[in-house]
């Protein structure tokens, strides 16, 4: 046993990855070996992570550029399919790629996966019960709203068993209700009266000339967003392994985590600019990785996570998250001739005429273009030799 | 935002941490860099805020890698640029 611990602490000192001390210690656990034979694997082990190591001055860009580029080729160009859990659509494929690197606010088919907390995961009811906190549910679904054109009113009654189901009372609703038509809907040229013994709610316009504001109103009142989140339009609940999900079409990091029994810990959308507003641009880093990841895998493309980690590296760079594209990353490019071979060549060059800029020729664009050795590889490495004067 | 939220417990969130004068200049003469070259975290971030990080502090990331189990990274806390 003690032999075993001079190994380790041996494998801990060694210049290695963790994953490879880890698999390192795996295997000599097993084993019964010399000091000699140690020192033997550890160097073997050495060396064959140095040669796996990138060399310096290689163009590790183009490299995940190609790498990522050649895959792309074959994916579906348009996907309408459904992504096999539970009817909800999700843009797939090549569209969704590009949505990711072009760092889009909002992707065009915001989802969120909302895990929940242990007592609320193995029960069916209460997964159901949260869900309801969530999805967005306007007035109509709660009771009967007819519209009194002789009185000029709308008329809400609420179906109070409606209400017990999903466990919102009468009171709560009625007192929303007018609040969030004046303050989401922006509506505001209407009076309400709250009769509660009737659980009856009573809208009425202000203006009593004209029949079309009754009926505005009447649309309003309809569709005014009484429980759950208003940007979250429906939301599934599955059984995965052994737990309830929620999937939700639409996306409210913010409001999801405030919801009583969703872990915060690990819920998450598939927007990822919500994500670096809530969680940070490391959370940021990690989940473009993952949204990439999962996109090639899921069209059946195998791309080496190292190439991600640099695109999502480069995009997370600066604090926030930064496209790849003009306005991102290849717009923010120190030299003038780089930007100038990207896009909009004219008026990158005019422009630093304007402002005097100088290009110091460090990259690989520019000094292609002024007909130099480009800084990669050997071309990186600069000799002087100091020669010894014959005698 | 609710009080039971802490973002640093999310399995997306790396750990975050100050590091002291003597890691930043151990750091920096590592690498022969200033910590202008280091990538940058903005002073509102999430992270930054919890753990209480200034302006001009350098954050060490441990992140959760997928190819070496565990990497460190670094990054300088600057000021959002106003738009």
């Amino acid at each position: 046993m003690t032999l075993a611990e001079k190994f380790d602490k041996k494998v801990e000192a060694a210049e290695l990855p963790q994953k490879t001390k880890d698999q390192l210690r795996k295997f000599l656990a097993e084993k019964d070996i010399s000091d000699a034979q140690f020192k033997q694997i550890l160097d073997k082990v050495y060396a064959e992570y140095k040669s796996t190591r990138i060399e310096a001055c290689e163009a590790v860009g183009v490299i995940a550029a190609q790498s990522i580029g050649e895959p792309g080729t074959q994916m579906t160009m348009r996907t309408f399919h459904y992504a096999g859990v539970a009817e909800i659509n999700v843009t797939l494929g090549l569209p969704r790629l590009i949505e990711i690197v072009d760092a889009r606010k909002e992707p065009s088919t915001p989802t969120m996966t909302v895990y929940l907390e242990p007592d609320y995961g193995i029960d069916r009811d209460k997964a159901r019960e949260v869900s309801w906190q969530i999805e967005a549910a306007p007035l109509h679904e709660f009771g009967d709203i007819t519209t009194d054109m002789e009185n000029m009113h709308v008329v809400v009654h609420l179906n109070t068993k409606v209400c017990d189901k999903r466990k919102i009372g009468a009171m709560d609703i009625m007192e929303a209700a007018p609040k969030k038509i004046r303050d989401r809907r922006h509506y505001r040229d209407f009076e309400h009266e709250i009769d509660e013994a009737n659980a009856t709610l009573i809208f009425s316009p202000k203006n009593k000339e004209s029949y079309q504001n009754l009926f505005q109103l009447a649309e309003h009142v309809r569709n005014v967003i009484v429980q759950g989140i208003d940007d979250i339009n429906r939301v599934v609940v599955r059984k995965e392994a052994g737990e309830y999900i929620l999937y939700t079409e639409g996306s409210n990091l913010k409001d999801v985590f405030d919801v009583i029994g969703v872990d915060t810990t690990r819920t998450r959308t598939n927007n990822i600019s919500e994500i670096a507003g809530v969680l940070g641009i490391e959370a940021a880093r990690n989940a473009i990785i993952h949204e990439a990841v999962s996109t090639l895998n899921e069209q059946g493309i195998a791309v080496d996570v190292r190439h991600l980690m640099l695109v999502s590296d480069m995009m997370c760079m600066e604090g926030e998250i930064k496209q790849i594209g003009r306005h991102g990353i290849a717009g923010e490019k120190e030299s003038v001739l780089s930007r100038a071979a990207f896009e909009v060549t004219v008026n990158h060059l005019l422009d630093a005429a304007v402002a005097n800029e100088v290009d110091e020729l460090s990259g690989v664009t520019e000094n292609v273009i002024v007909g130099q050795p480009i800084q990669l590889g050997t071309g990186d490495v600069k000799l002087i030799a100091v020669r010894q004067k014959d005698n | 935002m609710s009080t039971k939220l802490n973002v640093l417990d999310h399995v997306m969130v790396p750990d975050h941490k100050i590091m002291s004068d003597e890691e930043v200049s151990e750091l920096l003469s590592r690498y022969n860099i200033t910590t202008d070259h280091l990538p940058k975290i903005y002073n509102d971030d999430p992270a930054v805020k919890t753990i209480g990080a200034e302006v001009d502090n350098v954050i060490k990331v441990i992140r959760a890698s997928h190819t070496a189990g565990r990497a460190e990274a670094y990054r300088l806390v600057i000021k959002r640029p106003k738009k």
